[in-house]
């Protein structure tokens, strides 16, 4: 079936978040998601999961979710980081399901 | 509703499916499944990521990783390791430098490889699916052709063509813009777009990993193309080698008629395109644009002579606009996003990017995207790594067989098309060939003048017989029996050669001897007086001998001849007898004394 201007562009806005993963974009929101083996213990890849749904449901083209083999805090997992370039790094400890979604709204926020 | 976290990009261009990449990225499905990653990562077959000689190249991304030479046995632990915990693998990233041990980069954007490039025309090349129309139009495909529909008039399309500089990237780089104007200005009925993928320099492979990489580029370029010019029938030439391009190309163009990208009444406004695919046998004849459509006629792909010019009587006799692939594929992105920032790149008369193939001995061989203007310094010491093995840069040939040398001594030339015609070369079609201290310019140019004398097709006699004196010559020089004479008959010969042949093959043919001539009539000369090769290349000019002094009488050489040619009794030295000694090199390679030398 031929495409319509409309159905092109909706098809574009659709895809925009997942084919932003494969854009280079130094100013994006990076997520960072602690995994290894005590993060993922601790439910990391939940977390992790609740993240993407949030960020891609959003199409926030801004926003990375990056994962991290190296959990430096295992007592504290699991651990999310937002990096921001030229800002302080912020740190969540602990994140739980209802947590994560409440991070990804709010960089979601500030991507839009 | 599952989103991707991770996508993983497997190249599926030519030379990464021959190192079985098909097979890896059926593992990599086959081991998410098990990790219970199915739905959270996704597996995309891509085009060339262009460094094919350390393939199969694997990049996943968010984080950029770029992984080479992957086997099926490492998926698994891609899997497990980078994908389940997060932690890269960094045996298998992509190292940088010397021999691939240096640094490792989290991105690909970091490496040296892929800083320095500005990729244009292979901007979709290893970051999408080309089978999948749908992965073309996320990043804004077809908007130009809908933007060029519904809001331009043909005229506004060529003058956009014309402000951004593009020239023609399949050798001559005739301004894209004026060509189009040409055909545009022919008043007729029937009109035909032609797109030039016979890529006959045997060291450039561009055109084809456009086509396997990105093929809705080309396809949309031409309806824009048609558009401009007035013509609504397309023909893609392209060789039968290139199974995958071809495939995909099919593939593309099924996908673009589906969504009412070609075929009848585009985008509702009452224009009309389509496109045929050529298969053609793979001469390098063929490549020129009147063989090229002498061959899409049906008949033996040989040149006629020009005037006419195509745009006036090309393709069955009707005005046609022929282009190259790589020029196609720049004409979406002048269109998206400006003539002036196409024409911010490069430098004053040769705008934009340009695709180059580096071969020969250099450290990243492949294919690079550089703005017009990028030095070949840049390009071997940088981009490409340098020299392998520690040893010295002597030329790099461009242009392929049509084309010239640069030596040493202007490695800072920039490679664009006026500074290369200055020093006697051309950018022609990307084709960049480095050369170390041992390679022989005498053979090289023999090199090129065989693949010319095989390819001429005989229809004019300058080229024909020319060629063929020629290279006559130079297995004379090069067996040891040439004389200072030969050296001046040739360049005669050269010069006849190139103002006298119908086509572009045999007026170019002479090039590589001429600017090797240009460059170095040293070794030429050294060929001829003193009968030596200098770099040791030519086999009727080497002798084999051994050092008394420094042979230890270890018997590896005598017992590695393969003809038994040397001989010499136990801790004493050795000899060879050259009358038996094939020159195969054996025995230096066996020689831990330093004891046998060749000259
Ligand atoms: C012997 C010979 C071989 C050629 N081979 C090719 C080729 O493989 N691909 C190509 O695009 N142009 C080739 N050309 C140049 C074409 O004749 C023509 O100039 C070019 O396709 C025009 O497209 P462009 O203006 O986009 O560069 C060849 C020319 C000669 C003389
Ligand atoms: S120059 Fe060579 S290739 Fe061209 S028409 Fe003459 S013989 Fe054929
Ligand atoms: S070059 Fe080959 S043939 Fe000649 S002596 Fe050495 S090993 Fe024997
Ligand atoms: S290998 Fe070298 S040292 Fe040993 S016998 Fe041959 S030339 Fe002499
Ligand atoms: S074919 Fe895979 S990098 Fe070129």
């Amino acid at each position: 079936m031929a495409k319509s201007t409309a159905e092109l562009q909706e098809m574009r806005e659709q895809m925009a978040g997942q084919m932003s993963l494969r854009v280079e974009d130094k100013n994006a929101i990076r997520v960072v998601v602690g995994m290894g083996t005590c993060g993922i213990a601790a439910g990391a890849r939940d977390i992790m999961r609740v993240i993407v749904d949030e960020v891609g449901a959003h199409n926030a083209t801004h926003v990375k979710v990056i994962m991290d083999g190296n959990n430096k805090d295992a007592e504290n997992a699991p651990v999310v980081e937002i990096h921001v370039l030229g800002k302080d790094t912020v740190t969540y400890t602990k994140v739980d399901a209802a947590k994560a979604k409440q991070i990804a709204a709010e960089v979601i926020g500030e991507a839009k | 509703m599952n989103f991707a976290r991770a996508h993983i990009m497997v190249c599926g261009g030519t030379g990464c499916t021959s190192s079985k990449s098909p097979e890896i990225a059926a593992e990599f499905r086959k081991q998410l499944e098990a990790a219970g990653l199915a739905d959270e990562v996704k597996v995309v077959q891509t085009g060339c990521f262009g460094l094919c000689a350390l393939g199969p190249i694997v990049v996943v991304y968010p984080e950029g990783s770029f992984y080479s030479m992957v086997t099926i046995d490492d998926v698994k632990e891609i899997v497990d390791e980078h994908l389940v915990k997060g932690r890269p693998v960094e045996r298998l990233l992509y190292h940088e430098g010397a021999d691939h041990h240096g640094t490792v980069h989290s991105s690909l954007n970091d490496t040296d490889f892929y800083r320095k490039q500005k990729r244009i025309a292979l901007r979709n090349c290893g970051r999408i699916n080309p089978e999948n129309i749908d992965e073309y139009i996320a990043f804004d495909g077809y908007k130009a052709l809908e933007k060029v529909l519904k809001t331009m008039q043909p005229q506004e399309v060529i003058d956009v063509i014309k402000a951004s500089g593009l020239r023609g990237r399949g050798g001559a780089g005739f301004p894209t813009g004026n060509k189009w104007q040409f055909a545009a200005n022919e008043k007729n009925d029937v009109k035909y777009v032609c797109c030039n993928a016979d890529e006959g320099d045997p060291g450039a492979f561009m055109d084809r990993s456009v086509l396997e990489g990105d093929p809705h580029s080309v396809i949309e370029a031409m309806a824009i193309a048609g558009f401009a010019a007035g013509a609504h029938e397309g023909y893609v030439y392209v060789r039968a080698e290139y199974p995958i391009a071809v495939h995909r190309l099919t593939i593309a163009i099924e996908q673009a008629r589906e969504y009412g990208m070609l075929g009848k009444n585009i985008f509702g406004t009452g224009f009309d395109f389509d496109i045929t695919v050529r298969l053609g046998a793979g001469a390098f004849v063929c490549g020129e644009e009147t063989a090229l459509m002498t061959s899409i006629e049906g008949h033996r792909g040989e040149p006629r002579p020009r005037p006419p010019f195509p745009a006036v009587k090309g393709l069955f006799g009707q005005p046609t606009l022929e282009n190259n692939v790589e020029t196609f594929a720049n004409v979406t992105w002048i269109i998206n996003n400006g003539p002036e920032a196409f024409a911010a790149m490069g430098t004053e008369r040769s705008k934009g990017t340009k695709v180059f193939a580096l071969g020969g001995k250099i450290t990243n061989t492949g294919l690079v995207e550089i703005p017009m203007g990028t030095t070949l310094r840049e390009v071997v010491e940088e981009i490409g790594g340098g020299v392998p093995n520690g040893k010295k840069f002597k030329a790099a040939q461009t242009g392929g067989p049509s084309g010239g040398c640069l030596p040493a001594s202007l490695i800072d030339t920039p490679l664009d098309y006026e500074s290369m015609a200055a020093v006697g070369s051309i950018v022609g079609s990307g084709g960049l060939i480095v050369m170390d201290e041992d390679n022989c310019m005498v053979d090289i140019a023999k090199f090129f003048l065989e693949f010319t004398v095989d390819e001429s097709c005989g229809k004019c006699a300058p080229c024909r017989i020319g060629t063929r004196r020629m290279l006559e010559i130079l297995n004379k020089i090069t067996s040891g029996n040439g004389t200072l004479e030969d050296i001046d008959r040739l360049e005669e010969l050269c010069e006849h050669v190139k103002a006298n042949s119908l086509c572009g093959l045999g007026q170019t043919a002479p090039n590589p001897v001429l600017s090797t001539l240009k460059h170095f009539r040293d070794e030429y000369v050294a060929h001829v007086v003193d009968k030596k090769c200098p770099a040791g290349v030519c086999k009727d000019l080497l002798n084999y001998s051994i050092d008394p002094e420094k042979c230890k009488g270890c018997t590896a050489c005598a017992r590695a001849c393969p003809v038994g040619a040397i001989t010499g009794t136990v801790k004493e030295p050795h000899t060879i007898d050259t009358s038996k000694c094939i020159k195969c090199g054996t025995c230096i390679s066996k020689c831990r004394f330093g004891a046998i030398t060749k000259g």
